[in-house]
């Protein structure tokens, strides 16, 4: 049986602006294990990136509980959400953040500066090898293209070895071969038993994870394993 | 701008603190050359802290001749005393001329001055008595005039009067704040009734034999003016008499002054610098506040993004303070140079302290003007961060 990563109950989460109290996600409970490359969909404003945020410890819950770990991590100051999001997540967004005028070295290299370990340089050249850009390892982020830049912001997730990667509309920006390569790395990265949450709100990106969790108005619709599931190999040699 | 904020500033702060010291040095230092057993006497009262009213160009009479010889005779512990007219003419020898201030003094005066002559002889006391027209020419007047020629013996025109030369005095550079190569020495009596015309004698010049005995002997000068000018208990000096040691403290005052107007200038300066720095560095967290999202999400905590922008402005005033350092020591070495061409005694100063303070200053301003930016900067909402456009 492999590790519960993640343990949510009854989540609800209000934003309060002014006065005027916006209830995002209303209740919702799921489970997520060591090895799952799980999709949260749905459509704009069903409360899907709310609850990344709060799962990628980027916000609190307003109610419910939270387990990461089997540790209770519902109400954290923002240090130790800080510490947590360095030493346990690694995220991939669909803008791809990467730091302007600095190397794809440099990058990755980002989340090693906010902690406390040493051999930064192994880390770093690993995590750039396992996205397969070795090659570019002394460009700068400007001169790459979308997928080299989206390749490097995943090799930054890696490198500190978290226990989940969380990407959030990975190939939005991206052309439909690019965003198939993307895939295909995080396919890998699951296959070699990265947990991985994808966050999306195009079904047949989604249909690349092992199983979906639906969100509808800040409610789960659905919560499925996904019997035909796409992969990004195939879609390779489709497009050949 | 703000750069330029930032160097001003420091370059003031150097060169309060170098020019100052400078300046200060150059004061104690002409004083010493005077001699810090001196107790000078002026006409008319004024209050013991401020200049005296003879500084500002008012002519007082109450001063006499024979009060200068009764100092010298009846007050202890007062080794040498002279009196002092002055006057300004030209003086000139065959086709040379030079303007000239001249000094009429007692025979006293080597002793006061604590000077002598390099040829010939200073006059003595039937020549001051008997307004004989003699003259020991200052050093540089000498050589003005004569190029070489042996100035003992010649006849010298000053102002309307011929004059026998019968002395040349050492070379002795400026002290009191004046040049006294540049002056010449006639007897009291020759300058009052000659040359000026005049019935008082500009001021009194005593020396005191030791510095313990400076408080007693200005007493009983006082004691004894007073009792000669006939002034009764309730009415105040017509006289004033001052120490080295309080002349050293009154211009000490004014420099502190001028060093307090340089310190309102850097003050100013650093606060301009200072609000640019901060301007500069709000400008920047609002540029980068995707970067700094980003950098939240992968673990800066709010106190590594606020360490980060704080550095980022020291580092920007610590460059204008280096800058601000060279400038301000060249200025106050500058300051130096001419001060000493003048014949100053100015000692440059450019201190370790000055140096250490110049960085402390810029360290600080980093510091206090970074705080705001890199504060807002640590407190930004990273998920709103990287929905920036």
């Amino acid at each position: 049986m492999t590790e519960k990563l993640i343990e949510v109950k009854d989540l609800k989460k209000d934003y309060v602006n002014d006065e005027v109290v916006t209830s995002v996600l209303h209740g919702v409970s799921f489970d997520i294990h060591e090895g799952e490359f799980v999709a949260i969909m749905g459509p704009s404003g069903s409360g899907k990136s709310t609850l990344m945020h709060i799962l990628g410890f980027l916000d609190n819950l307003t109610y419910g509980q939270f387990f990461f770990k089997g540790r209770d991590v519902s109400n954290l100051d923002e240090d130790e959400l800080a510490r947590i999001r360095n030493e346990e997540v690694g995220f991939v967004f669909q803008a791809f953040h990467l730091l302007p005028k600095t190397s794809v070295y440099n990058n990755v290299k980002l989340p090693l500066l906010y902690d406390k370990a040493k051999d930064d340089d192994i880390k770093v050249r690993s995590a750039i090898k396992a996205v397969g850009l070795e090659h570019r390892i002394n460009n700068f982020s400007n001169q790459l293209s979308g997928g080299e830049k989206q390749r490097v912001a995943i090799a930054r997730a890696l490198v500190n070895k978290p226990s989940i990667i969380f990407a959030d509309e990975p190939t939005g920006n991206l052309d439909s071969k690019s965003g198939n390569a993307i895939m295909e790395i995080l396919e890998g990265l699951n296959d070699m038993g990265h947990t991985i949450i994808l966050v999306t709100h195009e079904t047949d990106t989604a249909k690349h994870a092992k199983r979906i969790i639906k969100i509808v108005d800040g409610l789960i619709a659905e919560d499925y394993e996904v019997n035909d599931r796409r992969r990004a190999k195939d879609g390779n040699q489709l497009m050949k | 701008m703000t750069s330029l904020g930032i160097i001003i500033g420091i370059a003031a702060v150097i060169v309060i603190i170098s020019a100052g010291a400078g300046a200060q040095s150059l004061i104690v230092n002409q004083f010493n050359a005077i001699g810090t057993n001196l107790i000078g006497i002026l006409p008319g009262s004024s209050d013991e802290d401020g200049p005296p009213a003879s500084a500002f160009g008012i002519i007082l009479q109450t001063l006499k001749y024979e009060d200068a010889q009764a100092i010298a005779q009846s007050v202890p512990h007062v080794t040498a005393v002279s009196s002092y007219n002055t006057g300004m003419a030209t003086a000139s020898y065959q086709s040379a001329k030079t303007d000239a201030t001249y000094y009429g003094v007692m025979p006293e005066y080597l002793d006061v001055e604590d000077t002598g002559v390099d040829k010939g002889r200073f006059f003595d006391n039937d020549e001051d008595r008997g307004s004989v027209k003699v003259a020991v020419l200052g050093w540089q007047v000498a050589r003005d005039l004569f190029e070489g020629q042996e100035p003992v013996g010649k006849k010298v025109k000053i102002g309307k009067e011929f004059f026998e030369v019968i002395g040349v005095m050492r070379q002795r550079g400026v002290s009191g704040f004046q040049n006294n190569d540049e002056i010449i020495l006639i007897p009291a009596q020759t300058a009052q009734k000659i040359m000026l015309g005049v019935r008082h004698v500009g001021f009194i010049r005593a020396k005191v034999d030791k510095k313990e005995n400076l408080p007693q002997a200005v007493d009983d000068i006082r004691l004894l003016l007073r009792d000669r000018h006939n002034l009764l208990e309730s009415k105040v000096d017509d006289f004033n008499i001052r120490n080295t040691a309080d002349a050293i403290k009154t211009l000490t005052s004014i420099t502190d002054v001028l060093k307090f107007f340089l310190a309102a200038i850097a003050g100013i300066s650093l606060l301009v610098g200072g609000v640019g720095v901060m301007n500069i560095m709000l400008a920047s967290v609002n540029e980068r506040v995707r970067e700094i999202g980003l950098r939240k999400a992968v673990g800066a905590k709010p106190n590594d993004i606020m360490v980060q922008f704080l550095a980022e402005s020291i580092t920007v005033t610590l460059t204008g303070g280096v800058v601000g350092i060279i400038i301000g020591s060249l200025i106050s070495a500058l300051v130096a140079i001419v001060a000493r061409y003048l014949g100053y005694d100015w000692d440059l100063v450019v201190s370790p302290l000055s140096i250490f303070m110049g960085f402390g200053v810029a360290f600080v301003v980093g510091l206090i003007f970074g705080i705001y930016p890199a504060r807002r900067a640590a407190k930004l909402n990273s998920i709103e961060a990287l929905r920036w456009e």
